[in-house]
Formats: C-alpha cells, structure tokens, sequence
C-alpha cells in the first residue's frame, strides 16, 4: 500500500494546477460539470480550450477530435481531484460524451465514429438515451418500441421515459425493437434517432422535486435509415450493457459526496437552535459522525477498485470479494448521499421543508432537492432492489430468481 | 499509488488461515473456550513459530518488524476463525507500545519473549475510555491503588499493561504483592476479561519512564481501536460466508432459501455494508503508520463503524440461519459474540464517535 503519486503524476499535476489558475476566469461558472446540452457559447469554448491541453476528451483518438491520450485512471483521478479543488467545470458531461462516446469507441463503424464523435464531445450535438419505458423498468428488456423495415428504413412506434435532456437533445440512442420473431433479449438494436425527425414529440415529466428534469418521447412513424443501427442487428442489449458500464469513475462520486458532506458540516455549524449549534447537538452531531465514517469506507472502498483496475485485476468476477466489491457502489453510494441530504433537513428542522423560494429558505431548498433528487437515483438505473439481486446472484451466486 | 495488499501481505493471510483451518476446527475452538485458561499453550507456541506472535515486534528483538496492516490482516483472520488466542495484547497493543514508547530497557526485556510467545501482555486502558462504575484506579502514596475493569487477553497474560491516564501507563507483572486478577466471564469465550485490582502496588515499570509519554495512551490505544475494528471485520467476513453458503444449501419450499428474493437481499445487504468497510479498516491501519496526523481520527472511526457493521451483519446472517441460527450447534453464535464484544471493547460506537469529534474540533 502506497498512496503516493509518482514523480510523473505530480509533475502533471504541478501542469495541470498552472493551467487552472491561469484560465480559471474563462471558465462558466458554478464548479459543476457542465449540463448535457448547454449551448452556452463561453461553455463550448471553455470545452474546446480543455480538449485542446488534454483535460477533456483526453483519451479520445485524434482522428475523432480528442487529445489521443492512453487510458491512464491514475490521470482521471488528478483530474477530478483538481477541478474540485479549483472549484472549476472539469467540462462536458451528459450522456454523449460519457455514454454514446465510448459506446461507438467500441461497437460503430468507423463512418458513425467520424461523423459522431468529434461533433458530440465538442457539445454541437447533444444527445439523449432511449433506454426506459413504462413497462421497461427494471425489467429493461421488455422494451416494446418497435422498429418494422420499410425499404432501406425503419419505421419506430412506441414510447420512451426518463429521457434526461430530450428537450434540447440533438439526437437520441435507444434501444428499439427491430427483430419481432427474435427472444426478448435478441430482438434489440441500439439505434440512432435525430430528434427532429417527424413523429417525434417530447413531454417534460415533471417529478416529485416540482422541476422537470426528464422527460418522455413519443414515437409516431418516426422514420430512420438502417444503416443508424450501431453494431448488428439483435445485439442492442449486449451493446446498451457496455455503455451502463461506462460510467464515470466512482472516485467522482465520492468527490461529489465529499463535497456534499462539507456542505452539510458548515451548515450545521451555522444553523441553530435556542442559541445552540446543530453541531453541538448530540444525536444530530452522532449522525454527522456516522455518515463521515460512511464516507470515508467509500472514499477507500473506490481507491481498493481503482488499484484493482490498475493492476489489472478482474473486479467483475463472480463469487470473489473484488466481485462482490465493485457490483456494491451504486447501492452504498446512493443511500449515502440520501442520508447526508437528510440530515441536513433534520439539523435545520422547520427551515429545512422550506422550498419553492420561500422566505428563510435555505440554500436555495437545495437540502430538499437532494433529498428527494437522490431518492430518483436509489430507484434510477437498476433499483436499490435490483442492484441487491445482481450482488446476490452475481457477487455471492445465490441461485437466480426463476425468470418468466 | 496502490492501495490494495501486497503479494506479501496475501501469502501471510493465506498462510495464517491454512493454519488455522488446521489446528483451530471449529471443535478445537470450543473445547479451548471452555477451559480455564481460555488459552491451548501449543496453538500460541505454533503460532510464534510461524511468526504470528512477533508480527510488529522489531527484527533486532526476533520479531518480524512489519507494520499495523499486517498485524490487522492477522487480526481479521484470527476472529475470521474464533480463535482463541491472546493477539490483540500480547502482539499489537503491547508491541506497539514498546516500540513507540517503550525505554531501551523496557523494549529489551519484554518484546523478545512477546515475538518467541513465552511471554503475554493483557491490556488494561479502561481509564482511557470513559471509567465504568466504581472502578477507581489512582497513585496513593505512591503506590497503584484501586481497580481498572476490562483488561483484554488476560486469561494467561504473564503481566499487564495498564493505563493510568493520556501519558501514563505502567507495566505489572502479574504475580505482583498486591494485584488481584479477577476474571469477569463475557459471551465471547474466546477471549478473556479481567478486572485488576490494585492495593499497594509499587509502580515500577512506567512506559517511557517515570514522567510518562505525552499522548502516549492515545496512540496506544488508537492501534488498539484498529485492531477491533480487524477483528469486527474478520467475524463479519465469517458470518457472512456461513449464511451464504447456507442460503445456497438449506432448502424450504422445495427450493434453496437463497433464491428467495428476501434472503438474497438480506446477503446482498451484508456486503453492500462489509466491502467497503473492509477499506476503511485497511486506511485506518495504514495511516496509523504512514499518516500520523489522522491516525487517531480515522481508528476511531473504523472503530465506530466497524461495530455497527460487524453486530448488524452478525444478527443478519443469524437471520438467514433461521432456527439453527438460534441453537448452540449451528456455531454461528461463536462470531455474534466476538463481534458482540468487540463492539464494546475499547468504546462503544456512540463514545468513540464523541471522542472522533473532539479531534476534529466539531464538539
């Protein structure tokens, strides 16, 4: 065990916190990432100035408009770490360059790779995913938008949800039907839509936060050519598993906690009660301790996944304690962020259901935000009950549920 | 950067845990538990030969010289395997004692029998963590008077390590005029409480020497803090497994119980909890070595968190067990109790986690 950085690491670094500095007031404002399917000029430029010194789009190939840097995590790390630090937008997010990118990276032709890449992770072309519909939750695979052949084309009727940035999305990748006669799982493509196609409609869904952060979109006779299929035919399920493994690293995601969890220690320090700082409550200041050990297990937990991948050890595999390790993330990352939202709503009491603008509200009722938001994301992507199953089945091979 | 074990550090896992499997069945365990002593004199001295006892002990004294890691990973196998051995005093607490702040002399005539395991070292820090009842352990005229509760691995400790305050703890030998050791019996009889009582006992061995060590007791007790929390993660782990494999065996309805969804997520539920503590016990070892400045904090925390993990996936593999999780035969009781204790020992949860926030200036 060793948590030092090398020579090399520090010198890029050293570069890479120069560079921050000096650019910093270029940068659009807030920290964050930069929200899928901003147009915001000073957001594409602050984009295309990062690509350009290698901290976005860095291990992109050149030839589709990135760095050309090889994959290295220990550099994701430093990057992530700096850009928090500096309290600066490490770039573009969203679904096309987290997600669409390295999909095509690995499974489209090299036209789809051209045409795409360079466009997407530059933010002209802003995507949005297909994958959900109201009978495909968890059981993702019972997708029943539906693509017939029509000559050289495919016709698409059906309906998709929880589409995040339909409203200003350029194109959609979707899992659509193609293959009637084919299993449930074989009968998929991972298609892409332009979003301006006729019979296309998009409805904003509005969620239980009062905001609409995603959508539904609606297909009528929604007309694409074949050749926007990525890989072959039938294989879109196995083509939308690669792309749910693309996440951003779970280091990221202690980084957010972390920044949440200092959030969450000013407020209660600044909030009181008859004189008394929420701190210095004891049960309020115990819970505080709690989610700090809480964090600090999944701050390790992500740097022991994190030297599994750069030792090349397997982490997916099943009945191993790396296995188990990797397929837990999700489930103990999300609680976790729920409960720090909760206790900032429990240290500030009355002040903490404040919301919509209210006078005395704090933080601009970002705590009930979270609050509710993270419950969106214990249910999104696989539910807490879900991911419970694949640690059961696939982590400690408990025999499988039986399947319909 | 790496954060993961060593080649070495696998191999000595591996090793210890053959060993294990070997001379401490699960039927050995319990015959060795219900005897007097607590302790099987020919497990202590095998395991000093293979270099278990000696782990932390300097190269120069006939020990291995490793670090706080090494020793939690012995640790977690020993609770991983109930056994009943004195580790956590006689080879963490002890040696780590010694060698941070032990004089010339003190290092040379305790840490060589530590290392060869002729000799063994309970640990008294009651007076560290909050004193319990009546116990009242002070100088009076000079002499040690009053009783500290709860010294840990004193069944065939040879001498005691007592805490007196922060900077002050004193070296004992057991068949000191004046010290009365009396056992107090625990659910875990794999290990061995005592309480000490002391009338007119002459303090002659100080650690560091008469005037104490600043911080001394923290430290200490740190290691010790992280030791516990090894070994919550160790009777965990074991819990664990046994329920997993259970669930796979043990069939109701005509089919194995692990394929009903309520099993199957009470399982998934247990490692969602232990992996990644498993890492906060690795960083708290860690940093006790190679990070002092956040030692104490993070072995608190490990501490804290390690007995809220360790008893709740304890009662929850009790659970899958079912009934036979209730008998005495199911053996599953042996790693509810040893997480039981270790839950207490040193702190519970809530006092370790008021101390974590003293040290970070939050109370």
């Amino acid at each position: 065990m060793d948590l030092s950085f090398g020579p090399e690491y520090e010198a890029f670094r050293d570069e890479l916190r120069a560079f921050l500095e000096r650019h910093r007031e270029r940068a659009p404002g807030g920290g964050q990432m930069l929200a899928g399917g901003t147009r915001d000029p000073a957001a594409l430029s602050w984009q295309a100035l990062l690509i350009e010194h290698g901290y976005a789009a860095r291990t992109i190939p050149k030839q589709y408009g990135g760095y050309g840097a090889t994959p290295d995590p220990l550099i994701r790390v430093i990057l992530d770490e700096e850009f928090a630090r500096a309290g600066v937008s490490a770039g573009l997010g969203g679904q096309g360059p987290d997600m669409l990118v390295p999909t095509l990276l690995e499974h489209g032709s090299e036209e789809q790779k051209l045409r795409w890449i360079p466009p997407t992770i530059r933010g002209e072309v802003v995507w949005c995913q297909g994958y959900s519909e109201p009978n495909a939750g968890s059981d993702l695979a019972n997708v029943q938008t539906r693509a017939t052949e029509d000559g050289s084309d495919f016709v698409i009727n059906g309906q998709k949800i929880w589409t995040t940035t339909a409203h200003a999305a350029d194109m959609m990748f979707g899992l659509i039907r193609t293959e009637p006669g084919a299993s449930k799982h074989a009968g998929l493509s991972y298609v892409l839509i332009p979003m301006d196609a006729p019979g296309i409609e998009v409805r904003p869904l509005v969620t239980m936060t009062g905001h609409a952060e995603f959508n539904e979109v609606f297909f009528t006779d929604v007309r694409v050519p074949q050749s926007a299929v990525v890989g072959r035919r039938g294989e879109g399920w196995k083509i939308a598993n690669t792309t749910l493994g693309h996440e951003r690293s779970s280091l990221a995601a202690t980084g957010q906690l972390e920044a949440a969890m200092a959030r969450l220690t000013e407020r209660m320090q600044a909030e009181t009660v008859d004189g008394r700082r929420a701190v210095d409550d004891p049960a309020l200041r115990d819970r505080l301790l709690r989610l700090q050990a809480r964090l600090l297990a999944m701050k390790y937990h992500a740097l022991r996944l994190l030297t599994c991948r750069l030792r090349g050890e397997p982490t997916g595999e099943p009945g191993s304690p790396e296995g188990s390790a990797v397929l837990v993330t999700k489930l103990a990352g999300c609680e976790l962020s729920h409960q720090i939202a909760a206790l900032g709503i429990d240290a500030m009491g009355e002040f903490g259901v404040l919301y919509g603008g209210s006078k005395h509200e704090r933080a601009g009722g970002l705590w009930q935000f979270h609050y509710m938001f993270s419950l969106g994301l214990i249910i999104g992507g696989g539910t807490a009950q879900i991911q419970k199953n694949i640690i059961a089945e696939r982590g400690l091979r408990l025999p499988r549920e039986p399947r319909a | 950067m790496d954060f993961g074990l060593t080649e070495e550090q696998r191999m000595l896992e591996q090793t210890l845990r053959g060993w294990l499997a070997e001379h401490l069945p699960i039927g050995r365990v319990r015959e060795i538990a219900a005897s007097e002593s607590g302790q099987d004199p020919a497990v202590w001295k095998g395991l000093a030969e293979l270099g278990m006892a000696g782990l932390l002990v300097d190269d120069e004294s006939g020990g291995g010289g490793l670090t706080l890691l090494d020793a939690a990973l012995a640790m977690q196998s020993f609770a991983h395997a109930a056994a009943p051995v004195p580790y956590l005093g006689s080879s963490i607490v002890a040696p780590v004692a010694l060698r941070l702040f032990g004089t010339e002399p003190q290092r040379r005539s305790w840490l060589p029998g530590l290392a060869a395991g002729t000799t063994q070292i309970g640990v008294a820090l009651g007076e560290l963590t909050g004193r319990r009842g009546d116990a009242n352990l002070r100088i009076d005229g000079g002499r040690l008077a009053g009783s500290t509760l709860f010294a840990i691995d004193a069944g065939a400790a040879d001498a005691f390590l007592v805490a007196l305050d922060r900077d002050h703890l004193v070296l004992v030998p057991r068949d000191v005029a004046g010290l009365t050791v009396t056992p107090l019996v625990t659910i875990d009889r794999t290990r061995r409480l005592a309480e000490l009582t002391f009338d007119g006992v002459v303090p002659a061995d100080w650690l560091g020497g008469p005037a104490g060590v600043a911080g001394a007791g923290a430290r200490v007790l740190a290691a010790a803090r992280v030791a516990v929390a090894a070994d919550a993660l160790g009777a965990a782990e074991r819990a664990l497994e046994m329920a997993v494999a259970y669930a796979q065996q043990r069939e109701q309805f005509g089919r194995p119980i692990g394929s009903f969804q309520a099993v199957k997520h009470m399982c998934a539920e247990m490692v969602a909890e232990l992996e990644p503590a498993r890492a906060l016990v690795w960083y708290a070892a860690y940093a006790f070595d190679h990070r002092p400045e956040e030692a104490l904090l993070v072995a608190a925390h490990a501490k804290a968190h390690l007995a809220e993990v360790a008893t709740g996936i304890v009662r929850t593999a009790t659970e899958v067990y079912g009934g036979y999780g209730f008998t005495d035969e199911g053996d599953l009781h042996l790693w509810f109790k040893r997480a039981g204790l270790d839950r207490q020992l040193f702190g519970g949860p809530e006092a370790v986690r008021a101390e974590a926030a003293v040290l970070q200036g939050l109370a």
